[in-house]
Order: C-alpha cells, then structure tokens, then sequence
C-alpha cells in the first residue's frame, strides 16, 4: 500500500507554512515512502542528533530550514554538538570548520530545539510518557527512549530527526507499532555469580555482548533480581546499541513492558535463548579492551553517555581530593554540572578532572594526540568507538578502578567478570 | 552488452560512468571519506577505490544513521557516484539524496536491483536511466 498523506500534510509539503515547513515535510514523506510506511503519525517530542558537524553540506541544510523560516512544532531537545559552548575545555577543531561547526548548532537553536547539549536527555529532564510515540536519534537515547521509559521511537538519524520535530510526525513503522515491540530472544543471566551481577562493570559487559548477540532483534533479559539503577540500565543501552543495532531492549520484572518473562514475550514462546555462562561474560569484559598488556595509561575518559549527577558524585567521592597523574575528561552536560554546583566542580578540576561539556571526547578532537596513546574508560561506548575515532588504544575498567589509574597513571585493574 | 529495469527509488538525474560492484555491504560513515569518495574501511574488499563519478553497486548498506550525511558531503562536493544501485533501499542512506534535492543540488538517481544481477555489470561502462533502466555501453579500461 502506498503512502497515504492526509490534506492537511498534503498543504504543508506544498507550502502553506512556508518553505522550511514544506521542506521538512516532503523529506519525511519521501522517507516515509522508503520505510513502506502507509501514513504519518503525531509525535510529542524528538532528540535531535543532526547538530554534530560532520561537513558544510550539514550546516547549509540547518540553515535552509531557517531561512525558510521553519520551528519545531514540538519539544526538541539536542545532542551533543562538535564544540563546547560552556567553554569547560578547548577543542582542537580550528578555523573554517570550526566556524561552521558553530554556525550549525546556532541554526538548530533558531529552529526552536533546546541547548540541551546531551546525549543523555532522559536525565535531563525530558522524559516522554510510557505508550507515547516521540521521534528521537542518537543511538542510546533511543534505546533508554523505548527501554527505560516505555515511549515509542525508530532509530532517526540526520535530516529526518529535525524533519519529524518540524513536522510533528514520523512514518507509521517499527517500533511505533506495539507487534513490533515483543521480545523474540531470551538473554539469561541467572548463570552469572551475584557478585558479578551486582557490580558496576556487569552492566556495560553484559550490553556489548547483548548488542553482538541479539544485532537488529528485540530481546528480554532474564535473571536480573531487583533494580540495578537508572545509571546502569543506561550503560547497558549504550552498550548494546554500539555493538548492535539494538533499539529497544527488556529486562524481565524491571522495564515498564516487561513486568515478567511472559509479557515481555507477548505470551509467545521466544524464537531463542542465549544462555550467558561466565566464561562468555569474561570474553566480552576482554574485547572491550584493544590494550591489555599496558604498563602505563595516557588518559581515562568517563561519561558515555553523559555523567548523571549521582555519577559526578560518585567521581568525587573516589578522587577523595587527591592529585591525578594524568587528565581523566568526565563528559556530561549542563543539567548535570548545575546539579553539582560549581565549587565542588571547581574542587575536581583542580585535581586534574578536564570536564568536557556540550560534547565529547569522540566525536570531535578534544585529547592530545599521542602516539601509541592508552585510554582507560569505564563505559562500553567509549570502549567501542575510541579507538577508531581518537587512536588510543583502550583498557576497561570500573570507575574506581579508572580513578586509581588515573592518580598512579599505571594501569590498576582490581574488578573481573564473572 | 547487460541491461536490466531497476525500480527507481529515488529521482535524479541520468548518470554513466564504470561499474563500481562492491562485494560486500559497507557502512558510508566511517567506510567512505567524506571529503574524496575513498573507500576508507580497510576491512572492505574495494578498500582503495573511490565512489566518485562511478556507478555503484550495493549488495547491502550497514551501520550509522550519519551514513546520509556523508552522501549529502559527496553530492555538495561533486564526489558522488554517477548513479547508485542496490539490492534493496535504505532509507538512511538515500535520505542523503532526498535532502541534496530539496537543497537545489544536482543529485544522482538510485534504482533498486537485485544483487545477483550486480555482478554481470562489472568491467563495463555503466549507464542509469531516470526510468530505471541499467545498461552497459561498453568495456571500461581502467586507466585508458
């Protein structure tokens, strides 16, 4: 069937709001068409990843629209961005680049979309009802978006992000569609030892090995007693939807559509079952990491997603006022930072804590270039795409372990898997 | 000489030039450079050749949704390939099509096909069609 837009869509994409409008629409239309989508849905909300500066081409695009006197026609919120505004820490982005970088988040500013800055804006106060369909981007946004808070979003990548929030629609398709939604895997933990499970790290290994096992498919984690936390459920999320194309994932008596195993499945028995052993928990702890055998460590970067500020908390409870050896970059975004209060900032950047707002140390060049450079991180995204996007090798570790490294500027690794 | 029909999937204009078949999917952000059409991914069996000005063949698309900022990168910079067939659409990637049209830029077509046909085009010089047509016209010398 082919795409059906409805008269008042039809007067949008041939003008009636003007050319930023009609252009938003038509874009959404042709996607629309593309996914197989027979009409176009109301949104109550998007997260816009498309103000990250990958070329001119981007910003021009941006810019058209608000030529064309184009607006969000909902709450927008937006993610990082190439450069930090807040002026926390210098990015070696320079002259043309950096200007159309600049030039780029001004233009989504201008269409309406707030200087949220943050890959974590479900901890930043928007938070879209559970059942709700929204038009989100930015992959681990997406997956706490459908996981955590129950609301209904597709992975939107650049163009058609900002094209939904200025429509207020998305395309009828995916994970807007509650058939869609089940879980057809079974991901069991109940092997792993209790201790494993209630530490810190078991949340972002135990995502980069569902991400790798479950791909594309909805799966349901099962033999998880109790709440682990909104911070872990994030780095779980983030680390699924960096080593899969994971949009939407339950945890059987913990997200809001999997109240146990059954509903979560739809009262349908599931198509597989991975049954996550140990020794599968150790492998995936050690691919996390490109440098095991290092004797030194370069920098630790933290904050991927953004640092809540529970998580800033704990950093300062652990750095306790000591001097680190080398810079450890803790990521995290305005919301966060206002928490926390600009003394106790203060205290750490003393200490030798770089805090990188707005952004983050991969997606634009924050690091010093060292040659043969090793990174210590505790999060499983930064493990995934650092040493792709910035040239360090990587080691993982938890966050107290990547504070010790950072004061002694060795490597200290004290927490295992399994 | 090879020709077959293709579904248009998104419209553009007419392109020629040599075959490009990739022999696996590849991801545009982070597997093609933005700036020149390289082939960047060295794990890719066509690491080394350039999308620019070619007729290119796609077994598959995988990976980040930035993939269609890289093609609307190619098109604003005249690097992108002639034409692009592939074995099914992708909606993230050929939104980089869609909004170098609406943006005024002369934006090449995308036809669907199916892969098995892609290899038949190899070698030859390769001409795309706004109706969807793909012929060879001749034999490509690399280098002549």
């Amino acid at each position: 069937m082919a795409l059906d837009l409805t008269d008042e869509e039809r007067a949008v994409a041939a003008g009636r709001d003007g050319e930023g409008a009609a252009m938003a629409m038509r874009i959404l239309a042709e996607s629309a068409r593309l996914l197989g989508a027979t009409e176009l849905i109301p949104v109550r909300s998007a997260h816009i990843d498309g103000a990250l500066y990958h070329g001119d081409s981007g910003t021009l695009f941006a810019e058209r629209l608000v030529a064309g006197g184009a607006k969000v026609a909902v709450r927008a919120t937006l993610n990082v961005g190439a450069l930090d505004l807040t002026g926390s820490c210098r990015v070696r982005l320079e002259g043309a680049e950096r200007d159309m970088a600049r030039r780029m988040m001004r233009a989504y500013r201008e269409l309406g979309c707030e200087p949220s800055w943050t890959c974590a804006p479900y901890q930043a106060g928007h938070r879209p009802e559970k059942g709700t369909d929204v038009a989100w981007g930015e992959s681990n946004a997406v997956v706490f978006c459908n996981s955590v808070l129950g609301a209904r979003t597709n992975r939107y990548g650049d163009f058609l992000d900002i094209a939904c929030a200025i429509a207020g629609r998305a395309p009828d398709t995916g994970l807007h569609r509650v058939e869609n939604r089940r879980a057809r895997v079974v991901f069991d933990v109940s092997a792993l030892p209790a201790p494993f499970l209630s530490s810190e790290i078991a949340w972002p290994v135990l995502g980069s090995l569902f991400g790798r096992e479950i791909g594309s498919a909805v799966g349901v984690v099962t033999g998880i007693t109790g709440h682990p936390g909104e911070d872990a459920l994030k780095a779980f999320g983030a680390a699924a939807a960096s080593t899969g194309a994971v949009g939407l994932f339950h945890i059987a008596g913990v997200t809001p559509e999997a109240p146990d195993l059954e509903a979560a499945l739809g009262g349908q028995p599931a198509v597989a079952t991975v049954a996550v052993t140990p020794a599968m928990a150790l492998d995936a702890q050690r691919r996390l990491s490109t440098a095991e055998r290092a004797d030194r460590i370069d920098a630790v970067a933290i904050g991927s997603p953004h640092l809540s500020p529970r998580e800033l908390d704990a950093l300062e409870r652990l750095v306790a006022g000591r001097r680190l050896a080398v810079p450890l970059f803790a990521c995290t975004g305005r919301h966060a930072l206002d928490a926390f209060g600009p003394d106790r900032r203060a205290a750490l950047e003393r200490a030798g804590v770089v805090i990188v707002a707005d952004t983050c140390v991969v997606v634009t060049p924050i690091m010093a270039e060292v040659a043969g450079g090793v990174l210590m991180t505790n999060s499983g995204k930064f493990a995934q795409y650092a040493p792709g996007n910035t040239g360090y090798a990587v080691l993982y570790a938890s966050l107290a372990d990547c504070v010790e490294s950072a004061v002694t500027g060795r490597p200290v690794l004290r927490e295992l898997a399994a | 000489m090879m020709a077959a029909r293709g579904e248009v999937l998104v419209a553009g204009a007419a392109g020629s030039g040599p075959a490009l078949v990739l022999d696996q999917p590849i991801s545009f952000w982070g597997g093609v450079d933005p700036k020149t059409g390289g082939i960047a991914d060295v794990r890719h069996p066509q690491h080394g050749e350039n999308v620019a000005g070619r007729v290119l063949f796609l077994p598959g698309t995988i990976g980040s949704s930035s993939a269609s900022a890289v093609l609307l990168e190619l098109v604003r910079g005249g690097r992108a390939p002639a034409a692009i067939v592939m074995h099914e659409p992708d909606a993230i990637l050929l939104l980089g099509l869609i909004v170098a049209r609406e943006m005024g830029w002369p934006a090449p077509v995308a036809v669907r096909l199916d892969r098995a046909q892609h290899a038949g085009f190899a070698g030859n010089i390769v001409a795309v069609e706004p109706d969807g047509t793909v012929a060879s016209r001749a034999s490509h010398v690399p280098g002549a």
